[in-house]
């Protein structure tokens, strides 16, 4: 039973951006995480697959059209329904919004509905990092299931 | 080819030498559509109008779009089966004519009731494609967006009696992703895709190309393209259609300013008929009808001040390169079956046709393009089972890291907003 960091990384249901979720990618690998990327477009129900499947230490959602926060928050509230936060804290970053300056009454309305972490705005890969280290490099690695 | 369409007669009564100048929008409410065509139509240049469909539309969620229309909710474009072809009609009567056509713009791989939807509205001119529009968004198999398209493709070729005559479709492939790309690539994904379209009945044809990082690259990818589309698309009526920057836009009205007239003077070089425009707004939000029409003042006045300069030595350099890479990249493909339909799934499946950084189940993933951070080309790192042999593998000096990747990403916001580019 090897110890291993697995990350889930995913975009929202209707946004078909990728240059975010292959920068990411490449972040948390460089940080020794092993990635899933399931890539743009990821149904839901898909989604709550995975993280039943593979229980990994965080899942990562990550948008930047500008439509997300609506599709952020059904689908928090998803995986609440279906216990999965239990298993896996759930972290979102991008921009949600079109409109500037909402960043911070969209970050705490998100915190409100379940996500561990909420990262919008200029620094938010800064931001990121930091929790990283902070909640999860400090929590112990899981164990594989056989 | 009996009676040709409208886009397809306006593209010919323009002067050879201009250059036909479009915008890429799109608004959800009716009466903003029609004002932001009008504005459209009254620029003072060679101009098409542009109807961008909206993205609940594109995945063909059209209970999702009717239900936003019905509670007049602003979505991201036109939804134009939500609003339906009776409606659409009465938005383009007294706008569109044959001094001023319409192409619809959507981004679907399974596109057939937009097609359907945008004929019985009497617009002839459409775009994307079975590859272009299915790998870069979204989880449609290839295979399923490769015999949707061939469905749409076949109805869009139809010919449809008492109306506008022949319809004009665009390959989108030269555009694939935006960026980081090795433009052969692009090329040769552009010609498979013409191909496709003449193949299903379509002979009035434009393939596409998307400005990148280095303009005698760019010139060089228009020369190779143009090429190649004379050689291979026999029988159809063709141009090229360029496209500014579609990676990480500058942030500065000078910075946007300066990569849309250097997009029109590549163009211009490099032999395209015509532009699709980005926006000084692009870096924020969707933007106006006066952003887009000033943005096309500003491409028109650097087309006209061209002139007619010839494609300086090395863009002739990078044209020959190109033009050989892409030809392998078209025969390979081709050869793997007698109907470019197969073909193109067979071309990807084998890693013939290899797209970089699409993270699509159906692309290999393998081959990798890099941008040299001095001179601004796109050149390959890995050609993974791509049909090419770099005769002297180019390889960067440092790996792809995530910083490297963003700094490469964010190459030409840099350049632009820093002022860093020479008129040419």
């Amino acid at each position: 039973m090897a110890a291993f960091r697995k990350i889930i990384l995913s975009g929202l249901p209707s946004d078909s951006h990728t240059w975010n979720l292959i920068f990411l990618q490449l972040f948390l690998e460089e940080k020794g995480y092993s990635v899933h990327n399931l890539g743009a477009c990821v149904p839901t129900r898909e989604l709550l697959g995975a993280i039943v499947e593979e229980r990994p230490v965080l899942v990562v959602i990550s948008s930047i059209n500008g439509h997300g926060f609506d599709e952020a928050l059904s689908l928090i509230q998803a995986i609440k329904t279906s216990r999965l936060s239990a298993i896996s804290p759930v972290a979102i970053g991008g921009k949600l919004s079109t409109r500037s300056g909402d960043e911070s009454a969209i970050a705490a309305r998100l915190m409100r509905a379940g996500f561990a972490g909420v990262f919008l705005g200029t620094n938010s890969i800064d931001a990121f990092d930091e929790y990283l280290t902070r909640k999860i490099v400090a929590s112990p690695a899981r164990t594989q299931a056989a | 080819m009996s009676r040709s369409g409208r886009f397809h007669r306006y593209l010919e009564s323009v002067p050879q030498n201009a250059l036909i100048v479009q915008p890429r929008m799109g608004f959800s409410d009716i009466r903003q559509m029609r004002a932001g065509l009008v504005a459209v139509r009254d620029f003072k240049g060679w101009r098409v109008g542009t109807m961008t469909i909206d993205s609940l539309t594109r995945q063909r969620k059209f209970a999702e779009s009717m239900k936003a229309v019905a509670e007049n909710r602003t979505l991201n474009g036109y939804p134009i089966v939500a609003h339906g072809s009776q409606a659409t009609r009465r938005l383009l009567k007294g706008v569109a004519n044959d001094d001023f056509p319409v192409q619809v713009r959507h981004g679907s791989p399974q596109p057939q009731e937009i097609f359907e939807s945008s004929a019985a509205a009497g617009i002839d001119a459409i775009e994307g494609g079975p590859v272009s529009y299915c790998l870069p968004y979204g989880r449609v198999a290839l295979k399923a967006s490769v015999s949707a398209w061939a469905r749409a493709v076949s109805f869009w070729a139809e010919d449809h009696r008492g109306e506008e005559g022949h319809r004009h479709i665009e390959s989108f492939a030269g555009c694939m992703l935006g960026q980081m790309c090795p433009p052969s690539l692009l090329v040769a994904l552009s010609v498979l895709e013409g191909l496709f379209f003449f193949q299903y009945g379509c002979a009035s044809i434009s393939l596409s190309l998307s400005q990148g990082t280095n303009t005698e690259q760019d010139i060089g990818a228009l020369v190779a393209l143009r090429r190649l589309a004379t050689e291979r698309l026999r029988g159809v009526s063709w141009h090229l259609v360029f496209y500014t920057w579609m990676g990480v836009f500058p942030r500065t009205v000078d910075g946007a300013r300066a990569i849309i007239g250097d997009s029109a003077r590549i163009a211009k070089i490099g032999g395209a008929r015509r532009l699709v425009v980005k926006t000084a707004a692009e870096a924020f939000n969707i933007p106006t009808k006066e952003e887009n029409v000033q943005a096309l003042g500003w491409a028109s006045a650097a087309a006209k001040n061209v002139g007619t300069l010839k494609p300086p030595p090395a863009a002739m350099e990078h044209a020959e390169q190109i033009y050989r890479e892409a030809s392998r990249l078209i025969d390979a493909t081709a050869d793997l079956d007698s109907s470019i339909a197969p073909a193109l799934i067979k071309g990807f499946q084998r890693g013939y046709l290899d797209l970089p950084f699409c993270i699509h189940a159906d692309n290999r993933n393998r081959a990798r393009g890099y941008l040299d951070p001095c001179s601004g080309t796109i050149e390959w790192e890995t050609t993974g089972n791509l049909p090419i042999s770099l005769k002297m593998p180019r390889r960067p000096t440092t790996k792809l890291t995530s910083s490297s990747f963003l700094t490469s990403l964010n190459f030409n916001r840099t350049r632009y907003d820093g002022g860093y580019y020479g008129r040419f």
